[in-house]
């Protein structure tokens, strides 16, 4: 298994590399450079400030050594300078780390947890009103564009009902300590990690649902059955553990846009996390910070994929590590 | 007079004393303010981007401050001189201003600040090329002496163009990657106290400010929120009592307005004067037509515009000067809404059809409405508009390369025909890879001569004269196509007075406002 995961990091560290490499040029071939962003939006630039910022940001020079200088920086575990906002770009980015993964995490749990038992409940009283309940509920979130799901809960929870802040990540000015603090940012938290959390909920209820209606009429189901087992002991532990390798699958696919997977949502509720500072070094053709982001994410993708494989076989131990 | 009427004009003259007492500005409160997009950094020297000039004018401060009609009023300076000749400007500074850090702010901050400025500062480096030099006499007198008259000179002092630069912090330091400039230290009203990146920035009371009693308001907070629903949302529900203009979309203000407690104000921004236009490419396709150009102006409906797009804020521009600057006339030739007319003109410009690519401005809805609407107007008359789709780095790339054939655009006026109208028009302002020169490429030897003259023609008189004619010619050329003069609405809680009371509105800082409780 040791051997296994050292392939695997080594692998990744090629990929990691490649798309440092790739992302480098695409970003490239977008029109416009920083100094255009930074003088527009100073509404004044002459020829001389232009050229000032070019060859501060270092953008004067050949493209090939520009990103030799990049790639020598991100082997020495530098991710460079941030055009526009003047701080490194690994500290922008630990900046706002934190935030995006409360946010994506408890997606993540909110969407597994109520995702999985709802699909159980459906699969269990499949063909009942329960299970259609659950089912068209699934199908319309899983349906719905994100923003809308975000804007509708805003009009209702904040502007309506006034029980829920509509944007931020605290009180701003309250100084909370302590618990009131955590309770302030839960509180800030619940539209966008619901936001978030309710597409894949409805995906793994899904998923989940029709996996375990497919697993209930395998033979060994039967077995069990036959063995005098309760039908509570069966669901949990014969049909839905069986069920679960396709939902694993997704969830390792979810866990991998951990990082840079909630732009929209960051954006509508003014949450400070990583996928607005991508949206943003784009929109300013930030080119050192967005291949920063880039390149978290990345590993970040390639990390989980790992993990995933890693939980596969403790779900289900018949899956083997080919090395 | 009866008893009873007696009793109630006292009763009525003592409510009327009692509510003067009543609006006396009150100290303390917070104000929660948005601002958009999160500006890159709040060194006013170094950037002067919108965002950094509304938050950064409660920190930094200029020598003077203007009027909503653009006269000057005292700032760091509490008076100032011109020479009969018009060369020598003599400023005395106000006594007892200090840094945020204590250190005392003397003439000798200010010849640093011009220095400071001429490397750092695109705009200032420009307004400053008819200084011969400047001295200091002493701790609270500078002098500047020019090269020759310069009319435009007494309106450059304001806290965006020529901010006053720390001395003792900056000399002898690189001054772009100097660490002060994340703990930015000027004279203003405000002192800069923490900044959470993507959250928001916070501003505490100067308590030694040199304006005795002011400012009122304790702490100021600046959110950062990036999304124009979410701003409005955010006011609605109480979370933030001021949106500086341009921080929801259009289409929210009638509705915003209405709200409980809800004061809307297009005043604050005469000495910036947004003007919009279309660049229109004089060199090559249809568009290098000047009939074809004056077509143009007959077939868009700009005070539909106005009234639909821009919910009736601002007023159809006549000409390359906004009717708050300077200068500015109406006596000019006039191009009211006339399809027939424009069609006319389309055929005497042997228009056959060829395809017009227009550049929308990638600045949110209310801009792609309205260049949607211009292209209804344009085909409406038999032009084939094709639009371009771009997000704003590209739309600078493509306007600083010439590679657009109509696009939208709007650029600050800075008061003075000298300082933000000419840039557009002169051809000593063509140049490629810059977004805020002659763009258009018009060329015209005469219109030359007369910004050349008019920046130095003296006394004022001469100048108005000089720039009566040039609008004339412009206007009759049509370089670019003039749409509106922006006004941009500041809403705000009606509980917060005084807000804006200069030509340059909330960049001007929330020094003289005050809560309401």
């Amino acid at each position: 298994m040791i051997s296994f995961i050292a392939q695997r990091i080594a692998k990744a560290i090629v990929v990691l590399f490649a798309l440092v490499v790739l992302n480098f040029f695409l970003i490239r071939m977008a029109p416009g450079d920083p100094a255009l962003v930074m003088a527009g939006e100073a509404g004044a630039g002459d020829q001389v400030f232009l050229a000032q910022l070019r060859e501060k940001f270092g953008l004067d020079q050949p493209l090939p050594v520009q990103l030799f200088l990049y790639v020598k920086g991100i082997l020495s575990l530098d991710l460079g300078f941030s055009f526009r906002q003047q701080m490194p770009v690994a500290t922008l980015i630990l900046q706002r780390l934190p935030a995006t993964l409360l946010l994506t995490g408890t997606a993540f749990a909110i969407s597994l947890a109520f995702g999985i038992l709802f699909g159980a409940l459906a699969a269990r009283f499949a063909g009942t009103w329960a299970d259609t309940t659950i089912t068209v509920a699934a199908l319309i979130f899983y349906a719905t564009p994100l923003f809308w799901v975000a804007l509708m809960a805003i009009l209702l929870f904040s502007v309506t009902l006034d029980w829920l802040p509509s944007f931020g990540y605290e009180t701003v000015g309250a100084n909370y300590t302590g618990l009131a603090h955590v309770l302030d940012v839960a509180a800030h938290l619940i539209l966008p990690a619901t936001t978030i959390g309710l597409f894949f909920m409805a995906t793994y209820a899904r998923m989940t649902r029709a996996s375990m209606l497919e697993v209930v009429r395998l033979d060994f189901v039967k077995t069990a059955r036959a063995k005098g087992l309760s039908d509570t002991v069966i669901q949990r532990r014969h049909v839905l553990r069986n069920a679960l390798l396709p939902v694993v699958t997704l969830a390792g696919l979810q866990a991998g846009t951990l990082v840079g997977g909630a732009v929209l949502t960051e954006t509508v509720f003014a949450w400070p996390g990583i996928g607005r500072l991508m949206y943003e070094a784009l929109l300013q053709r930030d080119y050192n910070l967005l291949l920063g982001v880039f390149v978290v994410c990345s590993a970040m993708v390639l990390a989980f994929n790992l993990i995933t494989d890693l939980v596969y076989r403790s779900v289900d131990p018949r899956i083997e590590f080919a090395s | 007079m009866s008893k009873r009427k007696i009793l109630m004009s006292f009763a009525v003259l003592c409510m009327l004393s009692t509510s003067a007492v009543a609006e006396g500005p009150k100290a303390g409160g917070v104000v929660n303010a948005v601002i958009q997009p999160e500006p890159p950094s709040l060194m006013m020297g170094l950037v002067q981007n919108g965002p950094t000039q509304m938050i950064a004018g409660n920190i930094y401060e200029g020598l003077l401050r203007y009027s909503p009609k653009l006269d000057p009023l005292p700032g760091l300076a509490e008076s100032w001189t011109v020479s009969e000749d018009g060369k020598i400007y003599t400023f005395k500074l106000v006594k007892g201003a200090t840094w945020h850090d204590g250190k005392p702010f003397t003439s000798a901050d200010v010849l640093f600040s011009i220095e400071f400025l001429k490397q750092t500062h695109a705009r200032a480096r420009g307004n400053l090329v008819q200084l011969d030099k400047v001295e200091a006499p002493d701790q609270s007198t500078v002098v500047f002496t020019l090269k020759q008259p310069f009319g435009p000179f007494i309106g450059i002092f304001e806290v965006g163009s020529l901010p006053m630069i720390p001395k003792h912090i900056y000399e002898g330091t690189d001054f772009k990657t100097n660490p002060a400039n994340n703990t930015p230290i000027g004279t203003g009203p405000f002192m800069f106290r923490e900044w959470q990146k993507g959250s928001f920035i916070r501003l505490v009371k100067n308590p030694s400010y040199h304006v005795k009693g002011k400012p009122n308001i304790d702490e100021i907070y600046w959110h950062v929120i990036p999304d124009a629903a979410a701003r409005s949302v955010a006011y609605e529900t109480g979370k933030v009592d001021v949106l500086p203009g341009g921080s929801v979309e259009n289409f929210d203000v009638p509705r915003l307005s209405k709200l409980k407690n809800t004061c809307v104000t297009g005043a604050g921004w005469e000495f910036f004067s947004p003007h919009s236009w279309l660049w229109l490419n004089n060199r090559a396709g249809p568009t290098a037509n000047k009939k074809f150009r004056q077509a143009l102006m007959f077939a868009i409906d700009r005070s539909m515009a106005k009234d639909v797009v821009w919910n009736g804020l601002g007023k159809v521009a006549t000409g390359p000067s906004g009717s708050a600057i300077k200068y500015y006339t109406g006596a000019v030739p006039k191009y009211d809404y006339d399809p027939a007319k424009a069609k006319a003109l389309l055929k005497e410009a042997n228009y056959k059809g060829e395809k017009v690519r227009m550049l929308p401005l990638p600045y949110g809805e209310t801009w792609q409405r309205w260049a949607e609407m211009v292209k209804q107007n344009l085909q409406d008359v038999g032009i084939n508009v094709e639009m371009m789709a771009t997000d704003v780095p590209g739309w600078n790339q493509k306007v600083s390369e010439w590679d657009y054939d109509i696009a939208f655009t709007y650029l600050y006026q800075y008061g003075d025909p000298a300082l933000g109208v000419g840039r557009n028009y002169v051809s000593s302002q063509i140049a490629k890879g810059s977004p805020f020169n002659n763009v258009e490429g018009y060329s015209n030897p005469e219109i030359d001569k007369l910004f050349a003259d008019g920046a130095v023609a003296f006394p004022d008189a001469a100048r108005g004269e000089i720039y009566a004619k040039a609008q004339k010619i412009l206007v009759e050329d049509v370089p670019v196509a003039w749409m509106l003069e922006l006004q941009f609405p500041t809403i705000t809680r009606c509980s917060v007075k005084n807000l804006i009371t200069t030509g340059i509105g909330v960049n001007d800082g929330f020094r003289d406002a005050w809560i309401e409780k």
